[in-house]
């Protein structure tokens, strides 16, 4: 085999208070396409951006063509010939297509921009990846894919030895997906070194030699994409651990009445149409891989997202699709599971936070009683174990463990009856995860409907009395009673396997 | 909370102190007619719609807001005041009138903000402008003055101090029992930290920042009242002129940051108190008045520093190597 272009060893990144990436190592061979494989937070793109200079290494070498390299800017690792496309088009709309191919490096004469030139440098430029557009035109005037394939052709025009393409096809169309590698394998072909960050497991049996999977911020393993099975795959990235935690007690009473009940209810270009049933004191686990629309069904239903079609009851009465108002009034709790972004108030206290919710509910002339918000907080805090015990200090100073127990007490103090938590226990330590699973197990003990998504299928497999499987933005199976983690992750898989077929089978005869 | 307001009572009381080094009698009052006079008095007086129209600002800025157009609804009040009395209404029901309108433009501000989902300084900068015009329309064009003593009585009028920084005062008291013992201060910081996270616990978010940009036309409209009854007149063109840009500056300097969330009322005052103190001291050190802006950019540009975290972080991310 030929020596590896970038061949990084040991390496570890580090934020305050979260270990990235551990001691991972990565290879990779010119004339490769290399996928770059794991769930939400397993640090691919921590990897993409301590190879090309953004994040700072803590620990471990990179080497870059044989040579010890440390990159401090992007810049840096471009010039070197490390080419980075990203997921959102980053180009200037307003400027052609040539322009944008050769921003910074225009040729010139006698001190001014060769307008010639660069129209016909952008040509063979675009010629080489097969693209066949008006170098003139402008950027914006092109379709989202076709600009895309621009970013492409301005990362290799700087005769890039390595092409780095994180998530390019999560806005393309088939078709476009196809023009996409075509190209991909032009460059292979030339001895490009090409690394790919997808979600999409077909895409990467399409085109990948190669992969590296990562978990949690460690190296799981590297394999010939030829030689791994996608059950294997989809268990290297979800997991099998978590045999330190305790056997949740199974309910032995049977579930109570209809909760909620989804009709046909869909989103165009987020998730198919889909029936659900949700009954009180069930806990309805939602199983898929990043991407396969678990997430959107949970925003669906409570309204984060406006569906475009079917309908909702919760309680026998049909909810309006106008938005979370409408759900939390018919008794609907969401958690997101982007925690930052749409959970926690970062600037306000743990109580504030956590009478947030309740708080909306009652409007603003109607206060939460400084007594009651005392009592609640105090009530939550022991209860869910919140660390550090103090009301008053801001949430955003919490672990991600405590700062997600504090949205979890922020509805719970609402008392809805149907609680939709999306991945309640994504990054967070397995004490933090034991108590939250023991909380949603009592909650639905007493009769509250539960839908808990998780990436980590053991977990859902664990908490759930029914397994819903999202593949591709469709439902595709619903498991009840005793579920195997196998059975599960053969339908989220999908084609191309054996166990697939009897998984269905399975899953219609249950 | 109170490391943030250190710099401001510390800016506020070195310029005090400047003052009385080149002016011994600074700080003396005397009461005359039951009227306190004197150098403090007056900066109370003038600093009085600068505060009031912080005040509506301090709260526009905790949502993420700005807005742009006080001092052009503040122009339109006094126009719309003055031309009533002038074609002989009463002056009550004519401030009642320019509260009405006023309110009515605050509506129209937070429509843009909140429903259309303009950005804030764009929609302000809408009425900013277009605020003069209409003001312009009220008046004919003329500077329009008036003789009626009640009407006088706001901006120029004593209960022992000035009628005006009462009026500001009694608002700013008002604002802070309202947002604190309610929950208004709660659900508008957490709009202005994490909007997506606020309507996802069920925030009325819309509502809210509505809300607060008709709280902030309404402080305007009296700030307003104040500046046209001081001189018994109103005048479309240079009424409450640049007046927003005193409002946010004293909202910035009194420690509310402009990317919302927690918000400071006693920042603000003393944010509000600084500026006039500013303006007031170039006039007795006896600088001329263009030196002014001069000042103010330097206050300007001094708390900028403070708040710039791009300064702070390159500092130590150049710290950091890469171990070797």
């Amino acid at each position: 085999m030929t020596e590896p272009v970038v061949d990084m060893r040991g390496i570890s990144v580090e934020f305050p208070g979260v270990k990235a990436l551990q001691e991972v190592d990565f290879r990779l061979f010119p004339g490769e396409v290399h996928a770059l494989m794991g769930e939400n937070g397993a640090g691919k793109s921590t990897l993409i951006k301590a190879l090309t200079g953004v994040h700072r290494i803590a620990a471990g070498e990179v080497r870059y063509a044989g040579e010890r390299v440390s990159f401090s800017a992007p810049a840096e690792a471009q010039a070197a010939g490390i080419s980075t496309v990203y997921q959102e088009v980053n180009l200037c709309g307003n400027l052609t297509v040539a322009e944008n191919i050769l921003l910074g490096r225009e040729p010139r004469k006698l001190g001014r921009i060769d307008g010639k030139a660069m129209r016909a440098r952008a040509a063979e430029l675009l010629a080489r990846i097969g693209l066949h557009i008006d170098p003139g035109s402008v950027l914006e005037s092109h379709p989202i894919a076709v600009q895309q394939l621009v970013a492409i052709a301005r990362a290799v025009a700087v005769d890039a030895r390595v092409l780095v393409l994180d998530e390019p096809t999560s806005s393309l169309d088939a078709d476009e997906v196809a023009e996409l590698f075509r190209i991909i394998r032009v460059l292979r072909d030339e001895g490009v070194a090409v690394l790919f960050v997808t979600h999409f497991l077909e895409q990467v049996y399409e085109i990948s030699d190669r992969m590296t999977v990562l978990r949690n911020g460690r190296l799981v393993g590297e394999h010939m994409t030829a030689a791994l099975s996608r059950i294997d795959l989809v268990s290297a990235m979800l997991g099998r651990e978590m045999g330190v935690l305790e056997e949740i007690e199974r309910r032995s009473g049977t579930p109570g009445e209809p909760l909620l009940v989804a009709e046909g209810l869909g989103r165009k270009g987020s998730v198919a149409p889909f029936d659900l049933e949700i009954r009180k004191g069930e806990v309805v686990g939602l199983a898929g891989l990043l991407g396969s629309g678990r997430t959107e069904v949970a925003r669906l239903l409570f309204g984060a997202d406006k569906a475009d079609s079917g309908r909702l009851l919760v309680d026998g009465k049909q909810v309006r699709l106008t938005g979370p108002r409408a759900a939390i009034e018919a008794g609907v709790a969401f958690s997101s599971e982007d925690r930052k972004a749409e959970g926690i108030v970062a600037d306000l206290s743990v109580r504030d936070n956590l009478i947030l919710a309740m708080q909306a509910a009652r409007g603003w002339a109607r206060p939460v009683p400084r007594k009651l918000a005392d009592e609640l907080v105090a009530k939550y805090i022991e209860l869910l174990d919140i660390r550090p015990a103090d009301p008053d200090r801001a949430v955003g100073n919490l672990s991600g463990g405590n700062q997600q127990k504090v949205l979890l007490a922020r509805w719970l103090v609402t008392q809805p009856k149907l609680l939709i938590l999306d991945e309640p226990t994504r990054g967070i330590d397995v004490g933090a995860k034991a108590q939250i699973q023991k909380v949603v197990a009592d909650l639905a003990a007493e009769g509250m409907a539960v839908l808990f998504i998780s990436a980590e299928l053991e977990e859902v497999v664990r908490v759930s009395d029914r397994v819903v499987v999202m593949r591709d933005r469709q439902k595709v199976a619903e498991l009840d009673g005793e579920v195997g983690v196998d059975d599960v992750m053969a339908l989220i898989a999908g084609g191309g396997d054996h166990g697939v077929d009897q998984g269905v089978e399975k899953a219609v005869a249950s | 909370m109170k490391n943030r307001l250190l710099w401001p009572v510390v800016a506020l009381v070195a310029l005090l102190m400047l003052n009385v080094v080149v002016t011994p009698s600074f700080f003396s009052v005397r009461l005359q007619d039951g009227h306190l006079y004197g150098s403090l008095i007056d900066i109370l007086r003038n600093g009085a719609p600068t505060l009031l129209i912080a005040l509506g600002m301090t709260l526009v800025i905790a949502t993420r807001g700005i807005d742009l157009s006080v001092g052009a609804v503040a122009a339109i009040a006094g126009a719309v005041t003055c031309t009533h009395i002038a074609s002989g209404g009463n002056a009550w029901v004519a401030m009642g009138l320019a509260l009405a309108l006023c309110a009515v433009l605050g509506l129209w501000n937070g429509f843009l903000v909140s429903v259309l989902g303009i950005q804030p300084i764009i929609a302000t900068l809408v009425l900013m402008t277009a605020g003069r015009g209409i003001a312009m329309l009220i008046t004919e064009g003329q500077i329009i003055t008036v003789n009626d003593d009640s009407y006088r009585q706001v901006g120029a009028g004593f209960l022992v101090l000035p009628i005006a920084i009462l009026i500001s005062l009694a608002v700013l008291g008002l604002v802070a029992l309202v947002t604190r013992r309610t929950a208004l201060g709660l659900l508008i910081e957490s709009v202005g930290v994490n909007p997506s996270a606020s309507r996802l616990a069920g925030v009325r978010a819309r509502t809210i920042i509505w809300t607060v940009y008709v709280f902030a036309a309404l402080c305007a409209a009296v700030a307003g009242l104040m500046i046209s009854s001081n001189v018994s007149a109103a005048d479309a063109n240079n009424a409450g002129l640049w007046i927003e840009m005193d409002a946010i500056l004293a909202v910035v300097i009194g420690g509310t940051s402009l990317a919302g969330g927690r918000y400071s009322l006693t920042g603000t005052l003393l944010g509000a108190l600084i500026i006039q103190t500013l303006t007031t001291t170039v006039y007795t050190i006896g600088i001329a008045p263009e030196i002014t802006l001069v000042f103010k950019a330097i206050v300007v540009i001094a708390v900028c520093l403070m708040q710039a975290p791009v300064g702070i972080r390159v500092r130590v991310r150049g710290k950091q190597g890469v171990p070797a």
